[in-house]
């Protein structure tokens, strides 16, 4: 069908591309939901419940993605739980990312100086209160640049997925290069538009940082 | 009854006691000062009485409150017992208006209606009623920490309490803090705090307590307590400040 490299193919990978912005963006929201959680569990639960999540967290990180992807493939199905290619790329690279996040939230949570949670305490707001008034803004605002950093690695990581058959970017570039045996052409398209992602947000990431350690950020 | 009361209060980090029974009694209407070296117990002392601390032995009642049990108790408490810290502790995302507020609206249930009459009321008290809509980071120390005065005076304490206010502030602005204090006691709050300031001690609290290695080694009224020290230990303490 397509012979060499040309207009078609372009759109061809902008289609990936377009699957590797979506699966971005589910990964996001998903490990943002549930890293939230995780760590509010991790700095504020009981003992049990930091040590598990704290056990997660280095689990997943001491784990490269791809055979977290693998597992939740090929393991899950032996197992008898086949989940279609997207549907195993979404759960582990949420799982991915649910590890990361909640590290680095927990993070921001505890860079809160303990005299906020002290004057909060002596104005005898709840536990609740002194959390979503003045905790979590302020974590908030520290956490703004990280985690904007972390979009990047997403956007990246989504790759791994092509090696369970999924057709993001990666996968579309290697379809075509099959295809078109122009391997410079194809992936050289497929690098800029992974920086045509990536860049907008590492660039956004540095500026949320310096203007947190400029001071006025109201 | 009286405002504050505390009995055989003792108090150790792991084998290390900090408290060794302290026993001290506060009017209401008084305002006491808490002098001594650092180390002695006194900051403790004091955070203890809104329950930042937590104790081992002895009781506490501050403003009709036991200091114990739940924290929905501790609640109770601490909407009647205000705090000043030395690092004044402002939110910093929040403007001087909004610090105000968030307590007696979240916490009290204070309309909104009502919120500008409150901050307008206690920024008048410490002379700072333009800066309503100003962040903490445009402000000095020394304004700061009347902001921080009137954050908690927003919560109508029936007692506060004062911990080395004038510390973290540079010299020619602890003037400001103390004169706002000083107001406020004039105005018969009841008030205990922990302070370096020894003049300012003897001109404005009626009563003032040494501490000494974890106890309360001697207490009077400050018109007598400064001029005649009985123990040797404050005699050499206040010596070096009142000249």
């Amino acid at each position: 069908m397509m012979d060499s490299f040309g207009w078609p193919g372009v759109e061809f990978l902008f289609r990936g591309f377009m699957w590797t912005i979506g699966l971005s963006v589910i990964t996001f929201l998903a490990g943002a939901f549930f890293g939230l959680l995780f760590a509010l569990g991790r700095a504020l639960g009981p003992r049990w419940l930091r040590f598990a999540i704290g056990g997660y967290i280095q689990l997943v990180q001491a784990t490269p993605l791809l055979i977290v992807v693998f597992l939740a493939f090929y393991g899950l199905s032996f197992v008898g739980l086949y989940f279609p290619p997207l549907a195993a790329a979404a759960i582990s690279l949420t799982v991915y990312a649910t590890a990361f996040l909640a590290d680095i939230w927990r993070g921001c949570i505890e860079a809160v100086p303990r005299t906020q949670w002290e004057a909060a305490d002596s104005l005898a707001l709840s536990r609740m209160q002194r959390l979503r008034y003045v905790i979590l803004p302020q974590a908030f605002r520290i956490a703004l640049g990280p985690t904007v950093g972390f979009m990047v690695q997403i956007v990246k990581n989504t790759s791994v997925t092509a090696l369970i058959g999924f057709v993001e970017l990666t996968r579309a570039g290697q379809l075509l290069n099959n295809m078109t045996f122009q391997p410079f052409h194809v992936f050289l398209t497929v690098a800029v538009m992974y920086f045509a992602a990536c860049y907008p947000l590492s660039l956004s990431s540095e500026t949320l940082k310096e203007r947190k350690s400029a001071s006025s950020t109201h | 009854m009286p405002a504050l009361r505390i009995e055989k209060l003792r108090k150790s980090y792991g084998a290390l006691p900090v408290l060794k029974g302290i026993d001290l009694s506060v009017e209401n209407g008084d305002v006491v000062a808490i002098i001594g070296r650092s180390g002695s117990g006194k900051s403790t002392m004091l955070r203890c009485i809104n329950g930042l601390e937590p104790f081992q032995e002895g009781s506490i009642e501050v403003a009709g409150h036991r200091v114990e049990g739940s924290s929905s108790r501790l609640r109770e408490l601490r909407k009647e017992v205000g705090m000043v810290f030395q690092g004044y502790n402002l939110f910093p995302h929040l403007n001087v208006a909004d610090n105000i507020t968030l307590a007696p609206r979240v916490v009290k249930g204070v309309p909104r209606a009502e919120c500008d009459a409150l901050v307008q009321q206690v920024l008048s008290r410490v002379g700072l009623e333009e800066k309503a809509g100003a962040y903490p980071d445009e402000l000095s120390g020394g304004q700061q920490q009347r902001v921080a005065i009137a954050r908690s005076l927003a919560m109508k304490p029936k007692v506060m309490l004062f911990d080395e206010v004038t510390s973290a502030l540079d010299p020619e602005l602890t003037g400001e803090v103390l004169k706002t204090i000083a107001e406020l006691a004039e105005a018969g709050m009841t008030m205990v705090l922990v302070t370096h300031e020894m003049s300012f001690a003897r001109r404005v609290a009626t009563r003032t307590v040494f501490m000494h290695e974890g106890r309360v080694w001697e207490e009077g009224l400050s018109e007598t307590f400064f001029s005649s020290p009985q123990t040797p230990e404050l005699q050499s303490f206040i010596a070096p400040n009142l000249n």
